[in-house]
């Protein structure tokens, strides 16, 4: 194995370690995300965060919207958060949520108000924290206190035979360390669920995580609609991929060999170290999305076809095995393991070049989904709003 | 083939698993003769292919019959649409998803 480096991160008031210093303007709700970018506007160093929804939202998809937006706000890679919304209550309820951390989190409603008195309050809290983050110093870190999400989009063959058992690989390496690790795609684990199944760690998680699953496929039935033509995608289809159980085997050689610990709902924090399996959808930034709110630090994104996608709060390390892909979407991936399809190396060799890439980002640099400006923050929607 | 780099020429192709029905093309490969590996046990073997088959795409490696299971990864991937022999390509118009078959094309 590669000589490990010397690790460094933020430790948050709450005990979580980040990799990143974000100062968020975040939106309870689409009406406020116009003042969040004025915001963000005038303090350039704060990151806006706007999105979809947050009216007329109720039950069980206005508590994951609560869960979605307070969780970005509590995430170790966030120092500190200016909630803005239409009116006060909700607001006052995300900012409750994150202030529970103990970072700076502070809330402010428009109505009453209107924007421009808004903006201005809050781009004057914004460039406080902007100041004081700054001297938030790295202190050292160890991997197991990173938390690490894994999702891989535009699979084709190339996924299942290379970069996605390359990320089996720092998942092993990661729990081993002591690290927690989360892995989703509920719709994407038809034809091996079984294999999930069996890795559970006692009946109770297999038992939540087949209801989990069984649920999850009843939903999409219950619709009535096709899912061929959308499961594999036109993309997956075109690198090869024939069957969502063919696509399914590749996604599940990314998870490691290790136990299954836990089953999360979409957006929920891990409670136990380890494999924890977490109810999303497959669509690349909703899953990364819910992630990032359950507090993940860093992501592993295996792709094929090549995908571009990014999240304003976790950094994103794209890795591919398709040479194609790693030469003419180069500027997308961070790790190139074709190498493994010409057995050029090993497996064992291809997780250090991962991990030599995970250690770096953790220490600062920038992946190409940073630095080319990816920021997809999209929420998950259960069923429409009142 | 863990912690170890396997000697000889690139493959051509890779088999996930002893016993799967399909390998997937690493390059571009051409009718005719081409040479590869099984991934778990790094064993290497040939085939003779019977029509171009694009990188990432798979040719059959067991003769497969209609309705039979095509294994990949030691599992059940898929299911035969048509008779499908040794060499021949294999993709959505000669298998389909054996869990969604009211969604087949």
């Amino acid at each position: 194995m590669a000589e490990q480096r010397r690790l460094t991160g933020y430790r948050r008031p709450d005990g979580t370690v980040g990799i990143r210093n974000h100062v968020a303007i975040l939106p309870v709700d689409d009406l406020s995300n116009a003042a969040v970018e004025a915001v963000a506007h005038i303090v350039p160093g704060t990151l806006a965060l706007p999105h979809a929804y947050g009216r007329l939202q109720f039950g069980e998809d206005l508590e994951l919207t609560f869960r979605t937006l307070i969780g970005t706000g509590r995430n170790p890679n966030v120092a500190a958060v200016v909630v803005i919304g239409i009116e006060p209550n909700w607001t006052q309820r995300v900012v409750d949520g994150i202030a529970t951390t103990g970072k700076p989190v502070t809330g402010l409603a428009i109505e009453g108000r209107g924007d421009l008195r808004t903006i201005e309050a809050a781009a004057r809290i914004a460039q406080r924290y902007v100041q004081d983050a700054g001297e938030l110093a790295r202190e050292p870190v160890e991997r197991g206190e990173i938390m690490m999400s894994i999702k891989c989009g535009e699979s084709d063959t190339t996924s299942g035979l290379g970069s996605c058992p390359t990320t089996s690989e720092a998942v092993d390496r990661w729990v081993e360390a002591g690290g927690t690790v989360l892995f989703g795609e509920t719709s994407e684990l038809t034809g091996g669920e079984h294999l999930i199944a069996e890795r559970c760690v006692d009946d109770e998680v297999r038992t939540k995580f087949q209801k989990t699953y069984d649920d999850y496929l009843a939903t999409i039935e219950a619709t009535g609609a096709n899912l061929l033509g959308s499961q594999p995608t036109q993309g997956n289809i075109a690198g090869g991929l024939s069957t969502i159980e063919e696509k399914a085997m590749g996604n599940i050689a990314k998870t490691g060999s290790v136990p299954v610990v836990g089953v999360l709902r979409e957006a929920e924090a891990p409670t136990r170290q380890g494999l924890n399996f977490m109810n999303t959808s497959s669509a690349a930034a909703e899953c990364i999305t819910l992630m990032a709110a359950a507090g993940a630090a860093v992501h592993l994104f295996p792709t094929g076809q090549g995908n571009v996608i990014g999240n304003p709060i976790e950094p994103v390390i794209k890795i591919t095995a398709n040479p194609h892909t790693a030469e003419t979407m180069g500027e997308h991936i961070d790790v190139d393991v074709s190498g493994l399809l010409r057995m050029e190396y090993s497996l064992s060799q291809a997780g250090d070049r991962l991990m030599e890439s995970i250690d770096r980002t953790i220490n600062g640099r920038m992946t190409c989904a940073e630095a080319l400006g990816h920021r997809e923050y999209t929420f998950t929607k259960l069923y429409p709003s009142a | 083939m863990e912690g170890e780099v396997p000697a000889g020429a690139p493959p051509q192709f890779l088999i996930h698993d002893e016993g799967d029905s399909v390998a997937v093309a690493v390059t571009a490969l051409e009718p005719g003769r081409v040479e590869g590996a099984v991934l778990k046990s790094g064993r290497r073997c040939e085939f003779e292919i019977l029509r171009p088959v694009p990188l990432g795409h798979k040719f059959a490696v067991t003769e497969l019959t209609k309705g039979a299971d095509v294994i990949k990864y030691g599992v059940r991937v898929a299911v035969a649409t048509k008779d499908i022999a040794i060499g021949e390509y294999v993709h959505v118009e000669n298998v389909r998803s054996a869990r969604w078959q009211n969604s087949v094309a």
